[in-house]
């Protein structure tokens, strides 16, 4: 949140650009060798691990940085805590 | 299931238009997807065929995005202690079962009556599940919105209580989110009736959520957040077999995946700041809204069929369109109420903080 204790906490700036440099990275790479990509990741047999390994490296990579991202903005949880049960 | 021959020259063309809608539906469905455990699957399938993705390549890519979205969401939500990975893991390999059950279903109805005929049990099976167990979840969260007990500890059905009090020897489970122990004779079923659902309209969560809920008696927010490490599960032995065949553009699937990851952080956290009873609310308006964007639609495969009269050109195009815009309506609807919830938690939080600042400050 961008309330005051939000503030006082350091944001991960350094983390967010980096982690976004290289989402981008992998986005450009990506649309920019369709063809490539798309020769090999549809060719199925064995190559079915191609789209599985490159769905957990988008989501390793881009879903920290998204992470990062709405907390350099100020969007986190709740501070309180919440009773589940 | 599919030629492997020769996909790759059927995928589609990406231009800024598509990739951007595919952004922002994945956005959005993200966002309902990181508050419920589910969702957006139904607008994302039927949205990658509008734009000339062929069926089978939609059904893959779009379960190759949900696993890694659910696991992002998962992680997430498991910082806050919402989830039961036991029981996600019990009920997820279950649904697996049932994924490959509801698939050779479909296959056979296909096999049977044609396109027509598999379609129509498609949407007859959105209709009676999403108006009973919907109808269901919503009545449940008007009711305590109305009694004015939002605030109170989500009392535990009585079937829930029953299942709880079963002891079947050799097959009792611990599970934390339930806090008690639960023969996996029960939760079996359960897991194999969502997986078949997920392999029908490709949005399991609609029954695994109410069932974790009302059957089993976990909390609204340990099961919407389980049910995203049910759907990961699911997504991964589903994605590995439409990959198999070739079938998985994964151009679509990271595009969807992109905007996905931002709204399912974004909904993730949305559920620290609300009561129990908006997941169920945000749920049962998505499922109630969907059933009549599915209703709408089993006319035009009635006539298909040749079960009543043929429909006009113009009469079918209508009620396609009406009912795809619905289901985006649906969509944005459970959207709305998420930011809304969020947003007045926040404030809420933000204003206590500054009373408190005050409060010091004299």
């Amino acid at each position: 949140m961008a309330s005051s204790q939000g503030s006082s906490k350091k944001k991960p700036y350094g983390a967010a650009i980096i982690l976004g440099i290289a989402s981008l990275a992998l986005y450009v790479g990506l649309l920019t060798q369709q063809e490539v990509v798309n020769e090999y990741f549809t060719k199925g047999g064995v190559y079915a691990f191609l789209p599985i390994a490159a769905a957990f490296l988008f989501s390793l990579v881009h879903g920290n940085f998204t992470g990062n991202f709405w907390t350099v903005l100020g969007v986190e949880a709740s501070k309180k805590k919440k009773e589940v049960k | 299931m599919h030629d492997i021959v020769n996909v790759a020259s059927q995928l589609i063309q990406l231009d800024v238009m598509n990739i951007t809608y595919l952004f922002l539906v994945g956005f959005v469905g993200g966002l309902v997807s990181g508050f419920i455990g589910s969702g957006g699957a139904f607008v994302l399938t039927p949205g990658m065929m509008s734009l000339g993705v062929p069926g089978l390549v939609a059904v893959a890519s779009n379960m190759c995005h949900k696993f890694p979205k659910a696991l992002v969401g998962a992680l997430k939500r498991a910082k806050y202690g919402q989830v039961d990975v036991k029981l996600g893991i019990v009920l997820g390999i279950s649904a697996e079962a049932g994924v490959l059950y509801g698939a050779h279903i479909q296959e056979s109805i296909k096999k049977a009556f044609g396109d027509a005929g598999s379609n129509l049990y498609v949407s007859v099976a959105f209709v009676v599940i999403l108006a009973v167990v919907g109808g269901f979840v919503l009545r449940d969260a008007l009711k305590t919105y109305k009694d004015g007990t939002t605030d109170e500890e989500e009392k535990v059905t009585k079937i829930a209580k029953w299942v709880q009090s079963v002891n079947i020897p050799y097959t009792m489970v611990y599970f934390k989110s339930i806090n008690a122990r639960i023969s996996v004779l029960f939760t079996i079923p359960l897991g194999f009736a969502t997986g078949m659902l997920a392999a029908t309209i490709a949005v399991g969560g609609f029954i695994g959520v109410p069932a974790m809920i009302y059957v089993l008696g976990a909390p609204s927010l340990m099961a919407s957040a389980t049910e995203l490490v049910i759907a990961f599960v699911m997504g991964v032995g589903g994605s590995f077999k439409y990959a198999m065949h070739g079938l998985v553009d994964i151009r679509l699937a990271m595009i969807i995946l992109g905007g996905s990851l931002f709204g399912i952080q974004l909904g993730a956290m949305g559920t620290t700041y609300v009561k129990p009873f908006v997941i169920k609310l945000v749920m049962g308006v998505i499922m109630v809204i969907v059933l009549f964007s599915r209703g709408l639609m089993v006319p035009v495969y009635l006539s298909q069929l040749g079960l009543i009269g043929t429909l006009g050109e113009t009469t079918v195009k209508v009620l396609k369109t009406t009912s795809f815009g619905i289901m985006i309506f649906a969509l944005a609807t459970g959207a709305v109420i998420v930011l809304r919830a969020m947003w007045i938690g926040r404030r809420e939080e933000r204003l206590a903080a500054s009373q408190v600042l005050e409060h010091g400050k004299i």
